[in-house]
């Protein structure tokens, strides 16, 4: 690896840190599509800084953008608020409109200016070590670097000090108001360090794709964890994994890096979501299944504690009785035996004193719905884990 | 079982009103949901706020609360503004305006009543947290203290609120319809919390539904119709003629004496 290289992989998973921190409460606020609109919005704002200063690493230009991005955020609520039209309906209006305002911008003075719209939407990471930063004829590595460093400082220090704050005011509005936390304070602070994040990624992942970082990870964690603080290191731990992988993915392919990274985004989010331990596609069908097997079984063994007599209790019509297809019968039975509930005697098939057992606290527990009551009983099915 | 309650400190020279609402009125886009309420709330009752859907009785709490301004008129908790008295206060929201699904604990949502006392930066430590866990077993939830709150039942969800409440250690609490899809256990668990802050001293303001229960639970009674219709002890108010005029059809209660 050339120093390139690790600068361009140090700029993308810095920018991914950056952009997971806010993502993670975006998320849980559910305002993922505000993220896009700042992303888009912002636009205009980097437009004119740049026309102003001439650098597109400029702070001025930064603020700007941030300014513009703050002004998505009011003018969506301000429309939404009229009752006239909903909240995505309202992100879909400001958006656009002030996106095409910056690509008409660009248009018009796109002869004398470093800026076109394919580099805004896209970004260049390839390019991010060109633009050093040289202070006093000392090289101090690439201005980008620098840029979303200062960025991630910030973020990480609002994120440590008002974590607290941030979290009660997401999770219960009504609540942080009345402590003293005004939700409208914690709300408009996290659209400033979401605005300023996004400025910060623009340059290397261009405004479609700092969509992704921010909101993919967090996406892929919360499938994952039940903690905040879990949840806000594994957002972390997939955007830094995405930005290197995707990276070396883009080498491989030779292929725009940002395209890459938002590629292993995507992918890290399928694989958890097929595959995450609770929540993702493949337990919740296991489980499901399990669930209809196991409701199966407390029928069939309901079934026999209610049956004294033998006919009733007779292998072969037990299948007609419950009316079940021969293939769940047979899970059924075998279950029942592995468990030791049940004994199949000339095939007449009883109860066994642990399935009687069994059976009564089950049907207890449906009828109570009392957790103690199965707390030893929940290892072994998955009926009673809620 | 109910540990003693340390009273915050309350202005003595207030007299016994907990809360003083004058002339309050608040309106959504422009439409008034609540018209003039004038109320004065004796510090020491369990009073239930009734009323039909629509009678503003969740925004008469959130105005109190500050969370929503007035257009006009005003409150003081025991003679001062809300924002100074804020740690006398503790508020228990509808159950349904939060996501169960947040990636907490049930201890996480108890320590967030500790919060307010804290103030803006500083951390929960060690002695928070005994609070909230004395807190969890005072409404029975400490087995459950580290399950994830989505996998809690209505009831022990309601419970989880109640102990945030608790662990504020306020003067006043207000809670928004804690009845609301709790079984009939829980329902009586509350119902005994509530009856024992009443004796420790403290002032209890419920929003509540279910007009059969109210002269069992409460001793004091406020009926809203966008405007005041009445308040005062049940005992001498809550009668079919208030009813009536609250609910708009003529009403007759069956109380079971």
């Amino acid at each position: 690896m050339n120093s390139a290289q690790i600068e361009i992989q140090l700029i993308a998973s810095l920018v991914a840190i950056a952009c997971a921190i806010p993502g993670t409460f975006l998320v849980l606020r559910k305002m993922a599509m505000i993220s896009d609109a700042i992303s888009h919005s912002i636009l205009p704002g980097i437009v004119i800084g740049f026309f102003i200063t001439h650098d597109l690493n400029s702070p001025v230009l930064i603020l700007l953008a941030a300014l513009t991005g703050i002004i998505t955020v009011i003018l969506v609520e301000y429309i939404q608020k009229t009752g006239l039209v909903k909240e995505d309906t309202a992100i879909g209006l400001v958006f656009p409109a002030l996106f095409s305002i910056g690509v008409i911008m660009i248009a018009k003075n796109a002869n004398d200016v470093h800026l076109d719209v394919d580099a805004v939407l896209l970004g260049e990471l390839a390019f991010a070590p060109f633009d050093r930063c040289i202070v006093s004829g000392v090289d101090l590595g690439p201005k980008s670097l620098w840029i979303i460093g200062a960025i991630l400082l910030i973020t990480i220090t609002l994120l440590i000090a008002f974590f607290k704050e941030l979290k009660v005011s997401t999770f219960d509005k009504g609540l942080a108001a009345s402590l003293g936390f005004s939700p409208a304070i914690m709300h408009y602070g996290l659209m400033s360090v979401s605005s300023v994040t996004t400025v910060g990624a623009f340059d290397a992942v261009g405004a479609i794709l700092v969509v992704a970082l921010m909101i993919a990870p967090a996406a892929t964690a919360y499938l994952i964890t039940t903690d905040l603080k879990k949840m806000l290191w594994l957002s972390i731990g997939f955007g830094v994994l995405s930005a290197i992988s995707g990276y070396w993915f883009a080498h491989w392919l030779d292929a725009s890096i940002a395209g890459s990274i938002t590629t292993m985004l995507g992918f890290i989010f399928l694989l958890v979501y097929l595959f995450a331990p609770s929540k993702g596609i493949i337990a919740v069908l296991y489980r499901e299944k399990q669930q209809r097997t196991e409701v199966s079984l407390l029928t069939f063994l309901l079934h026999l504690k209610n049956h004294t007599e033998e006919r009733e209790r007779h292998v072969n019509h037990l299948q007609e009785h419950i009316n079940w297809q021969k293939v769940r019968a047979k899970t059924v039975l075998e279950l029942a035996l592995k468990n030791n509930m049940i004994l199949v005697e000339d095939n007449i098939v009883s109860l066994t004193e642990k399935g009687d057992e069994f059976t009564s606290l089950a049907i207890d527990y449906i009828i109570s719905n009392k957790d103690t009551k199965i707390e030893d009983m929940k290892d072994d099915f998955f009926l009673f884990r809620g | 079982m109910m540990k003693e309650i340390v009273n915050n400190e309350i202005p003595a020279s207030a007299g016994n009103i907990a809360v003083q609402v004058d002339d309050l009125t608040v309106a959504y886009n422009y439409k008034p949901v609540l018209w003039d309420i004038d109320l004065e709330i004796p510090e020491g009752v369990l009073m239930a706020i009734v009323g039909p859907n629509g009678a503003g009785k969740s925004t008469l709490i959130k105005s109190i609360l500050g969370i929503l301004k007035p257009i006009a008129g005003s409150v003081s908790i025991y003679g001062k503004p809300y924002d100074e008295q804020r740690k006398l206060v503790a508020y228990v929201p509808q159950k349904g305006s939060v996501d169960w699904d947040f990636p907490t604990t049930a201890l996480d949502v108890v320590m967030m009543g500790t919060y307010g006392s804290l103030g803006w930066i500083k951390r929960p430590r060690q002695k928070e947290k005994k609070a909230a866990l004395e807190a969890l077993e005072k409404v029975g939830m400490l087995p459950f203290k580290n399950r994830q709150i989505s996998q809690l039942s209505g009831g022990q969800q309601q419970r989880i609120f109640l102990a945030r409440a608790l662990v504020q250690n306020a003067a006043i609490y207000f809670m928004d319809e804690p009845f609301q899809g709790v079984d009939a256990t829980t329902e009586i668990a509350i119902i005994n919390i509530l009856k024992e802050l009443r004796k420790a001293g403290k002032t209890v303001i419920v929003v509540h539904h279910d007009l059969q229960t109210v002269p069992e639970y409460f001793d004091w009674v406020t009926f809203l119709n966008v405007k005041k219709i009445a308040t005062g002890p049940v005992k001498d108010i809550f009668n079919d003629d208030n009813l009536t005029k609250t609910y708009g059809i003529n009403y007759k209660v069956s109380i079971q004496e």
